[in-house]
């Protein structure tokens, strides 16, 4: 009985540790500027060379600091710099590596060099690569393994250090991108432009080979497209004129990269330990990992060396009243710890946030009706429930887009014939993306006019922006064709009724998707009866991942569902996805479609290196209205981002390019903590009366096994 | 004794590596190594160079089952059956796919999985067992009949209706614990206690049937109607002789299990954010990670055939009759 009480008690006590009962986090943390937030799936990467997805990014972003990033607050999206201490200097040269003026002609280009100064006195986040002891030599840089026995994370190494960021470090990392034991997917795009980088991954594949357990030192290689001026200065040599070459400079593939780190994690036994740079990443950003066990929650804390950047002081109309620019010119971070919980299931999340245990939420299908409702005008806003509790909802249209392809090199829906560009035109009149994203995403989404969303250059707002062989403009709107007009369209085609005009055979499309399941029935079933109004037969071919994906490279498909969201805000980030030479059959691009079109691929070839002007909106015009025509995709819809946030938050800017927003946000630690009180008292009436009910049945039972026994 | 264990060990070996061989032949007939490079690099911007690199440095790009291209030995050895397989037999699992170490994965997840497991095996067991015995001791009455009934509704329920009902009442309505969360040591309790209580309800109408079945049967036998005749008391009768005959059954099923609790439940970990292995096997399949399934596969083989021996050792410490030779 001792020995029960003795376990019970403690229980007990720490049960009632004087906060609420349903808190998930520690008393402690309380009245603290932390962020709770979650992720809904671990991180495959957190080296800056190998991340590449968005649920990566989310917390990358935050530990690295590359040379640029998006303004938080200026739209359209505009570079501005990050770790660069002003927007690099782009020289042009000729082949003979002779200057060549700004506005010299693409084709004249050989060579442009991006020149990068870095800010002064930037340091690392404490890391114990950095440490040194009493002489002056890193501490860790010669482990053996029996000194790591009692090490399981950064943290268990008693001492830390940092050090001042320097150009070579970001040197280091762009070689790096060719490491072989790395996976870099860009290594592909950037071995077409960064000058000597395809040479420079053979070379090392070749010295790795040589010596296949010897830690690969990269600086033993030159790099010549990479040159380190002096502390503060590198250059970036790129083949040709590549003005996006700029937005990869905003992604954590260009953060600075200690090659001490890389050392260190190098050395013996810590790989069996999870101590990798693909576990726990180290950057100069504002904040660094402190916890990691994507299994249950990460945390990152505030880099208490992070000095370099103050909240911006401008933004766009309608910001300083909306109280964006409060916090104007005070440094970052604004928050000291964000905590992200793993948080699989949407429905515990949802109802957390509700509780005011997670300070922003997406919003799910399921709660939708309960979160949001539509005005006549169609703009959404929070239900009175949400605004009670002092919520608010920012949308932003995704820059990704949705779409439906066909495949070009099919005989019947693909190729520049006639009857079947007729076909597609029917069939992409008949398929009403707006009421797909009405029923299937709670309207959360707006019909594509091209493969080019809103927000990125090149689209077009309003009667100029809309697709004439899908659309009319009617009452300053877009409305979709008659299907009267999409039966006309497959009569010319050859397909009077659905119904081939040669073979008296009715018209059947198949569809190849991975959707299957009870989930994706009812979408499967929207489509067939889009395709029915115009007699069409579709055949949906449900397929799993790998063969879905392996039929697409064979182009063994008629049409698909595919989506592309945006590497950076630059039409030719979508535009591309159409390019002949991006093919995917024979080419292995990401033309998935396969489309091909002399002229649509010209204007590729010369929009591509060009500047936002006048001039590029023409030829964009230009490749649009192809596009439109020839309709190698069905051009679905932009997703819509739906976020909601608690009153305590502020600076809460909707933007989809940048990822390390985290650090311009603030916190009411105090509001917080009183509504959370106010909104989870806990109800002690139930305890009691289990206990009631619990000691009056076993009275009964007692009673009725007594009598039992007498009457025996 | 002793010889029999050694034996049962022994048979156990030809058994793990049929179970590795078709755990790899299921697995390699639905992913080939290509697919699973491109599930590991991601849909953008993949180049064959880059799938091939992948295969080479995790040892895919070798034969599945025999090396043609090599001699002797090496027919078998070079092959990524034999190079994926052969450690496991060593207890060494290697690295996941995404370059984490499996065992480290393992030892670090099992905590939180057996923190609910275990106690809602313990606990369960002893509700179900009571509540069996509660309605032996009542059969053919009322109270019977309607736990009988009670355990019929509770069976048909889902078992997810219970994990959203219960995190909807006890933590959303009455703010009694949290919806979701882990947390290790004792301040741990808050975040299992519901996990399982909702554990051993979700079970108690199955048991509870099986167990009072069990109980029932005894019950009509010579030895019980003796000890009545004796004048023993009811629960005396229940308690000492039914339960304790009753236990060959009941350890059948239940010993089994015990070496399995640590793998963990996939629906209560994931709704309730227990950070255990019920999901580990599930996202590796997803994520068409050979690495992990195998060693999955592996460990849960090795530990039903622990559960199985330990059902035997059991048998014969509840009933002196039983022998091992």
């Amino acid at each position: 009985m001792k020995r029960l009480a003795c376990f019970l008690l403690p229980v007990l006590l720490s049960a009632c540790d004087g906060g609420l009962w349903n808190n998930p986090y520690p008393v402690a943390d309380e009245g603290k500027p932390i962020l709770y937030t979650a992720f809904t799936e671990r991180p495959k990467h957190l080296d800056p060379a190998q991340a590449y997805s968005e649920n990566e990014y989310e917390f990358l972003a935050q530990i690295y600091a590359p040379p640029l990033q998006y303004h938080y607050l200026k739209r359209p999206y505009q570079l501005v710099p990050l770790a660069a201490s002003e927007m690099p200097a782009v020289r042009y040269l000729n082949k003979e590596r002779q200057p060549l003026p700004d506005n010299a002609p693409a084709e004249n280009i050989a060579f442009s060099l991006y020149e990068i100064h870095i800010k002064p006195g930037m340091r690392y986040q404490p890391h114990p690569a950095f440490a040194r002891n009493a002489r002056g030599e890193p501490e860790y840089a010669h482990l053996a393994p029996h000194d790591l026995r009692d090490i399981h994370a950064l943290s268990d190494f008693p001492h830390s250090g940092t050090r001042t960021v320097t150009a070579a470090d970001y040197a280091y990392q762009i070689k790096r991108l060719a490491h072989p034991q790395l996976h870099t997917p860009i290594l592909g795009v950037m071995g077409d432009y960064i000058v000597g980088l395809k040479d420079y991954a053979a070379t090392l594949q070749q010295a790795a080979k040589k010596n296949p357990a010897a830690f690969l030192d990269l600086d033993a290689y030159p790099l010549p497209g990479v040159q380190v001026v002096d502390e503060r200065t590198y250059r970036i040599e790129i083949a040709g004129k590549y003005p996006q070459f700029a937005y990869w400079l905003a992604m954590p593939f260009f953060a600075p990269m200690p090659p001490e780190v890389e050392r260190f994690y190098a050395q013996d036994g810590m790989r069996e330990r999870n101590l990798t740079l693909d576990w726990w990443p180290v950057g100069s950003g504002p904040y660094y990992l402190s916890e990691n066990n994507p299994n249950q929650r990460m945390v990152m804390a505030r880099n208490p060396h992070y000095d370099s950047e103050r909240y911006p002081g401008e933004g766009e109309a309608g910001d300083a009243q909306a109280g964006l620019l409060a916090d104007a010119g005070k440094p970052l971070p604004l928050i000291d710890k964000v905590v992200f919980s793993l948080e699989k299931e949407t429905i515990p999340y949802w109802n957390k946030f509700l509780q005011g245990y997670y300070d922003a939420s997406g919003i799910s299908s399921d709660s939708f009706d309960q979160a949001v409702q539509m005005s006549v005008g169609g703009e959404a806003a929070v239900t009175d429930e949400m605004k009670a509790q002092g919520i608010t909802l920012s949308t932003a249209v995704a820059t990704s887009t949705m779409y439906t392809g066909f495949n070009w090199l099919d005989s019947s829906v693909g190729g520049s014939g006639e009857r079947a560009r007729k076909l597609r035109q029917a069939i992409a009149i008949a398929v009403d993306f707006e009421e797909f994203v009405s029923i299937f995403a709670n309207g959360r989404g707006i019909s594509a006019q091209s493969p080019i969303p809103p927000g990125i250059f090149g689209y077009r707002e309003g009667e100029a922006g809309i697709n004439r062989h899908v659309y009319d403009w009617v009452d300053g709107a877009p409305r979709r064709k008659s299907i009267e007009e999409a039966k006309k369209l497959l009569a010319e085609a050859g397909y009077p009724d659905g119904v081939d005009a040669q073979t008296r055979q009715p018209l059947v499309i198949n569809l190849d998707t991975t959707a299957n399941g009870v989930g994706n029935k009812a979408r499967l079933d929207w489509l067939r009866k889009q395709f029915d109004k115009i007699n069409v037969q579709l055949v949906v071919r449900s397929t799993d991942y790998n063969r879905f994906q392996d039929k697409i490279r064979r182009g063994d498909t008629q049409m698909f569902y595919f989506g592309w969201n945006a590497d950076y805000p630059d039409p030719e980030n979508f535009l591309f996805l159409l390019h002949g030479a991006q093919a995917k059959v024979g080419k292995g691009g990401e033309n998935a479609a396969n489309y091909s079109n002399p002229e649509y691929d010209k204007l590729f070839e010369q929009m591509k290196n060009m500047e936002n002007s006048a001039q590029r909106q023409a030829i964009i015009d230009r490749m649009l209205e192809i596009l439109r025509r020839d309709s190698p995709w069905l051009w679905g819809f932009h997703p819509k981002n739906y976020v909601l946030q608690h009153g305590w938050l502020h600076n809460i800017k909707a933007n989809v390019m940048a990822n390390n927003k985290l650090k311009y946000w603030r916190v009411d630690a105090g509001q917080r903590d009183r509504l959370r009180r106010e909104w989870n008292r806990p109800a002690y009436w139930p305890l009691w009366l289990g206990a009631l009910a619990l000691l009056l049945s076993g009275a009964w039972l007692w009673r009725v096994l007594q009598k039992r026994e007498k009457s025996k | 004794m002793i010889a029999y264990l050694i034996r049962r060990i022994l048979y156990a070996i030809p058994i793990l590596v049929g179970v590795n061989l078709l755990t790899f032949a299921l697995f390699f007939v639905v992913n080939t190594p290509d697919d699973m490079a491109r599930m590991q690099l991601g849909i953008k911007r993949v180049t064959p160079e880059a799938i091939e690199k992948w295969k080479q440095q995790r040892g895919y790009d070798k034969p599945l089952l025999v090396n043609g291209a090599a001699s002797g030995a090496g027919k078998i050895t070079g092959t990524i059956f034999w190079q994926k397989s052969a450690s496991m037999f060593v207890f060494d699992f290697g690295y996941s796919d995404d370059g984490r170490s499996i065992g480290r994965e393992i030892a670090t997840r099992m905590g939180p999985s057996l923190a609910i497991a275990l106690p809602t095996f313990m606990i369960g067991l002893a509700v179900y067992v009571s509540f069996a015995l509660l309605m032996t001791l009542f059969r053919a009455t009322a109270l019977d009949i309607a736990g009988v009934a009670l355990c019929v509704l509770l069976m048909s329920v889902s078992g997810l209706f219970y994990i959203i009902g219960g995190q909807f009442v006890v933590s959303k309505l009455w703010h009694l614990v949290p919806i979701s969360g882990y947390d290790g040591g004792m301040g741990g309790f808050k975040f299992v206690v519901l996990p399982i209580v909702i554990g051993v309800i979700g079970g108690v109408g199955s048991s509870s049937r099986w167990y009072r079945t069990i109980f029932l049967e005894e019950t009509g036998k010579d030895y019980v109607r003796t000890a009545r005749a004796k004048g023993l008391s009811e629960l005396t009768v229940l308690f000492r002789h039914v339960l304790k005959n009753a236990m060959i059954p009941i350890l059948t099923g239940v010993v089994v299990v015990i070496p399995l609790l640590f793998m963990g439940s996939l629906l209560t970990e994931s709704f309730f954010g227990i950070p255990g292995l019920g999901s580990y096997t599930i996202d590796a399949i997803n994520a068409q990670d050979f690495s992990v399934v195998r060693a999955m596969v592996f460990l849960g083989s090795l530990l039903y055939i622990a559960g199985l021996i330990l059902t035997d050792i059991s048998y014969t410490m509840v009933d002196p009759r039983v022998r091992l030779q």
